[in-house]
């Protein structure tokens, strides 16, 4: 399949991405590692006028710790961040999320901004960023912002991200000790996306719960959190029996889609049977 | 009359020559074809499965930058003709034509309706969007048996029904075997509809040349396509030169004359320039023909002991909107099959060809032997379930015993060699069969979530397509033999021809492997020539593991046709009688003078120079030679899967995989295990993940890979391959045929498998392919209903 055709702009940094993007206006697309933008393309689900390659970039592959948080460039690979040491260390649920996504070829040229901001809700980082309350680090020609990721996946492939902003990096706290995370993804062949995902971090205090984030992939037109999870679980003892009430609620007020590879009903159960495991195995760790 | 091969080439492991080529892309694969002044076509293709065409009006893509020409069917109406179907299986079949290139009706999505011919592949597309065509939608025929019953909508009005033929085949009493049966085995089952899924899209490259036509294709079968392209378009046959390049896989798929091939030539003649065309993935999911598509109704009769009386098979085959180069034969190769390697007195087949507004199908790796093939292993697990017998056990009491063969089965076939318990007792070995039991007992016993199931599948199939006279008594339009040629060179080297037409399969260092042997000359020596018509002229080309056990049988034939010539020359130049040369290691020797000695490739060069030949004796050491073969052969073998079954959410993971199989001499081990590794990857992938699904209005909706889920190597467990060798006796060299072994054995083991792991929760099937939600909901219907 054959692209319709689009001008082409190839900036080397930051400033020159933003203003390429604000000259551009409403038909601009930015093009990261291209492997959800590019079947587009090539299908003609998408007829941007202006393609902003970020290719060159250099500045948005970083990744550097800000003392209490780390910092991910928008432009990190996802082979990047999965071997990234200090991702491995302070922020494990995104390396073992993002070993799951695609496979080796897509993981070497897709990015870890490039996911967010394509804001599938069958992608699995979206949910991961929800669950770990990551930032989105925004700039525009017009200034800077900060779009906490509970805010910034709108709808179905739909993000916080105005025509002419420009999606920098995240920001995401570390866990202190404690906390133990878990990605629980179920899909039916190893490329294929998430049919269910679930993203989970439980921290411990003796042998109860003290806190807990639930985010689910691919049971909405965005990511969720499953919040009646987390209430129903704040401050109770560890064990098996808990965790197994309490995520029989992980599907409630979600709307989950219905496609080849699952009916609604079928996600919601195994938002459930998911839950319960990553809770285990989250609190495990 | 097998007669043992002794040589170091034949059963060595020889890396293929051909594969650093093909791997690497560095070769004439169709697409990377560059002509002088070569345009680009690009069709639109109907939106609808079932439509009139009311208008087209094409006139502002004429306009567009770049466009050389666009074209609609009605342009091309007087000289496109109708696409062929070489297998009018009966003499009423019904028929229906087959413009390329739609006129005034579209009979399913993704039917070509115009094309735009432009400079480049850019602005053929971008004009496509600036043709519009109005339709009037017709009620798409979308259900085989809504189809043909009553007062249906028609794919096809003017034939007055869906129904392109009826076919029947039977032999013994089966009503006898019916009646008062103690155990009687009804099921339904439904071989979904499959997309076979080729690595190398189609491509096809066509330039007019001097006073005829070169047309490269992506294709199985350049010699079938050359003749089909003369009768279609009247373009003389020998005007046209076929090549099928480098061509990365078929499977069943680039076994056809497609639209789109005989659209190029004619561009081309229009034109006067080349023309070139490549698929998209998307555009071939919803274009290539498509494989299997049954729904089976079976019958099967047995003892209380388990011994199997008779079977009946009542089978609807989907044909898609048309009739395609062999999609009427395609579900009778089954009618032979479905008795699998089993006795029984009675026997009925039944085969309905139903239209549909969707893809035309054809053949699909296996064609209509693993069809078979999943029906009787399936139903062979189900009487065993219902006698409370091992599997092992009940197909033990009714397989024909090695002693048996040559056997002639219920089916009409002669099934020339077996040994069904040796491949068994070793699969089963390997498997560690006992301990899996004890293990799937303790995990039933301690209600696992996650429990364990044991499938088991002993197959057999045909292949070596096919004896010539067996093709016209089902009145096929063609032969079945295979040619080859072998040329030794001045210089001593080898050039061989082969009829058949490599894709993937190996040919080139298999076949230089049984010269090499053959004639005593090294494997380097020798290359392997094929898939071209002016270079290879007669040939039948590759399909139907065909290749070896027929147009191997042909190279061994020329091989010994130059054999003999040769050991004429060298007796005269030594000055011996015929009879007291030895031929070994590519040396004539006089027995008991070993001195006294010829190489063949100085006998080569003494043929050529021609200066001192026996009275009566052409220059040169070539020949020819064509082999028809007597029987089908018949490869089998015992596969055994062990699956866990997450009762939580319906996932299947495969824990172990054994295949042991059959297929007679080996000419390299290394490529039938490819060939055995490949087959069972495919015919798991149609049990678990593989499915052309269609929507209430007849779209396909699985026409991206992220939507029709093939397994890579992530999703699939070490396979444990092995074989016994039991030689086939109706060819020189012993062997079978291994292209569709793994894809035939492999599916019902896997379902097999499934539903044994879920019968204690009352389940007896799942359909296919055992989604996760499918086999979460298999399990669900059987708790709500307890």
């Amino acid at each position: 399949m054959i692209p319709a055709g689009f001008e082409y702009v190839r900036p080397e940094s930051v400033d020159e991405a933003v203003s390429a993007l604000a000259e551009a206006g409403e038909d601009a697309k930015v093009l990261a590692g291209g492997q959800s933008l590019m079947p587009l393309l090539r299908m003609r689900l998408a007829y941007p006028e202006v393609l902003v390659d970020l290719d060159r970039v250099a500045e948005l592959r970083e990744i550097r710790d800000l003392g209490d948080a780390l910092f991910i460039g928008a432009m990190a690979t996802h082979h990047q961040v999965m071997r990234d040491p200090l991702v491995r260390r302070h922020a494990p649920l995104i390396a073992q999320a993002t070993a799951t996504v695609a496979d080796p070829a897509t993981r070497h040229r897709g990015t870890f901004g490039g996911a967010l901001a394509h804001a599938d809700p069958a992608g699995d980082l979206p949910a991961v960023a929800l669950a770990l309350d990551a930032v989105c680090n925004v700039r525009s020609a017009r200034g800077s912002r900060d779009v906490p990721a509970a805010d910034f996946f709108v709808d179905w492939l739909t993000s916080a991200l105005e025509p002419d902003e420009l999606l920098t990096g995240v920001t995401v706290p570390k866990l202190g000790p404690g906390w133990g995370t878990h990605y629980e993804k179920f899909h039916r062949t190893a490329q294929s996306w998430a049919v269910v995902g679930v993203a989970c971090a439980v921290r411990r205090e003796r042998d109860a719960v003290a806190d807990v984030r639930v985010a689910l992939t691919n049971m909405g037109a965005a990511p969720v959190r499953a919040t009646a999870v987390e209430r129903s679980l704040e401050g109770v003892p560890v064990s098996d029996g808990a965790f197994r009430s309490a995520a029989e609620h992980a599907a409630d007020g979600t709307a989950p889609p219905g496609d080849l590879h699952g009916s609604p009903d079928y996600r919601a159960h195994l938002a459930q049977v998911l839950t319960r495991r990553a809770l285990t195995a989250a609190s495990a760790r | 009359m097998t007669e043992t091969v002794a040589g170091r080439e034949i059963g060595s492991a020889r890396r293929r020559s051909e594969d650093a080529r093909l791997i690497t892309g560095r070769t004439q694969w169709t697409d990377n074809l560059q002509l002088p002044g070569m345009c680009h076509v690009a069709f639109l293709r109907s939106p609808y499965a079932h439509a009139r065409i009311t208008g087209v009006d094409a006139a502002e893509a004429r306009q567009r930058p770049g466009v050389v020409a666009v074209f609609t069917g009605a342009d091309l109406a007087d000289e496109q003709g109708s696409l062929p179907c070489a297998w009018p299986v009966t003499e009423d079949m019904r028929h229906p034509d087959h413009p390329p290139m739609a006129v005034d009706h579209v009979r399913y999505v993704g039917e070509p309706v115009a094309c735009v011919v432009a400079r480049d592949r850019y602005a053929a597309a971008d004009a496509l969007e600036a043709i519009d065509v109005d339709y009037e939608p017709l009620t798409p025929v979308l259900d085989m048996e809504q189809a043909v019953a009553d007062g249906a909508d028609l794919v096809h009005a003017d034939l007055g029904t869906n129904s392109s033929y009826t076919w029947v085949f039977e032999n013994g009493d089966l009503d006898a075997a019916l009646r008062d049966a103690p155990v009687l085995i009804e099921r339904r089952y439904v071989q979904q509809r499959l997309i076979p899924t080729a690595m190398e899209p189609r491509a096809v490259v066509c330039a007019p040349e001097g006073d005829g036509f070169t047309l490269w294709s992506a294709t199985q079968i350049p010699h079938i396509l050359r003749l089909m392209l003369a009768t279609v378009t009247g373009i003389p046959e020998h005007r046209l030169r076929v090549i099928a390049p480098d061509v990365g896989g078929g499977f069943g798929s680039k076994l056809q004359v497609y639209g789109e091939e005989v659209l190029a030539l004619l561009l081309a003649r229009r034109l006067g320039r080349p023309i070139k065309w490549t698929e998209s993935r998307s555009e071939g999911n919803l274009t290539v023909h498509h494989g299997r598509d049954q729904i089976q109704r079976l019958t099967l009769a047995a003892e209380r002991d388990g011994t199997i009386r008779g079977l009946k098979v009542d089978l609807l085959a989907d044909m898609g909107a048309y009739l395609m180069l062999v999609t009427p034969g395609i579900p009778l190769l089954g009618a032979f099959m479905f008795n699998g390697i089993y006795k029984m007195d009675a026997y009925s087949f039944t085969c309905t060809g139903v239209f549909t507004n969707k893809t035309p199908t054809d053949a699909y790796r296996g064609a209509g032997r693993p069809e078979a093939t999943f029906a009787i292993e399936r139903l062979m697990d189900e009487l065993a379930a219902e006698l409370d017998l091992d599997p092992i056990e009940v197909r033990r009491r009714n397989w024909i015993r090695h002693e048996e063969f040559p056997y002639d089965t219920i089916a009409g076939l002669t099934y020339d060699s077996g040994n069904y318990e040796a491949a068994t007792d070793k699969a089963l070995h390997l498997f560690e069969y006992d301990t899996l039991r004890a293990e799937q007992a303790d995990r039933r016993e301690r209600r696992d979530p996650v429990q364990l199931g044991i499938g088991v599948s002993t197959f057999t199939e045909m292949c070596g397509l096919a004896p010539s006279r067996v093709l016209g008594s089902l009145s096929y339009g063609a032969g079945g033999w295979e040619h080859a040629s072998v040329r030794v060179l001045p210089s001593g080297k080898v050039e061989v021809v082969t009829g058949s037409s490599a894709h993937g399969q190996g040919h080139e260092t298999a076949w230089a492997q049984i010269t090499a042997d053959r004639l005593g000359v090294p494997f380097e020596d020798v290359r392997v020539l094929h898939g071209d018509t002016s270079v290879s002229p007669k040939g039948m080309d590759t399909y139907g593991s065909r290749s070896l056990a027929v147009g191997g049988i042909a190279l061994v034939n020329a091989c010994d046709k130059v054999v003999d010539k040769a050991r004429r020359v060298a007796a005269h130049l030594l000055e011996a009688a015929e009879e007291d040369l030895e031929f070994t290691g590519g040396r004539f020797s006089v027995r008991g003078v070993p001195d006294q000695a010829r190489t063949i490739q100085e006998v080569a060069l003494a043929a050529f120079a021609a200066h001192d030949l026996p009275d009566g004796v052409e220059p040169s050491l070539d020949s020819d030679a064509t082999f028809d073969p007597d029987n089908f052969s018949f490869p089998h073998g015992t596969h055994l899967c062990a699956v866990e079954v997450d009762t939580e959410t319906g996932f299947v993971r495969i824990r172990s995989y054994v295949a042991v199989d059959d297929v007679g001499l080996v000419v390299n081990p290394l490529i039938v295990e490819g060939q055995v590794h490949g087959g069972l990857a495919q015919g798991i992938a149609q049990a678990l993940y593989e499915e052309a699904v269609y929507d209430a209005e007849g779209n396909l909706t699985t026409t991206t890979m992220a939507d029709y889920l093939i397994p890579s190597a992530a999703d699939l467990p070490h396979f444990v391959t092995d074989r016994t060798e039991t030689p086939a006796t109706t060819n020189p060299l012993g062997v079978k045929g291994v292209g569709e072994a793994g894809t035939i054995a492999s599916t019902p083991a896997v379902v097999n498998a499934i539903v044994d792991a879920l019968r204690p929760y009352g389940v007896r099937d799942v359909p296919m392919p055992c989604t996760p939600e499918r086999v979460w909901r298999a399990l669900n219907e059987q708790e709500g209903s307890a």
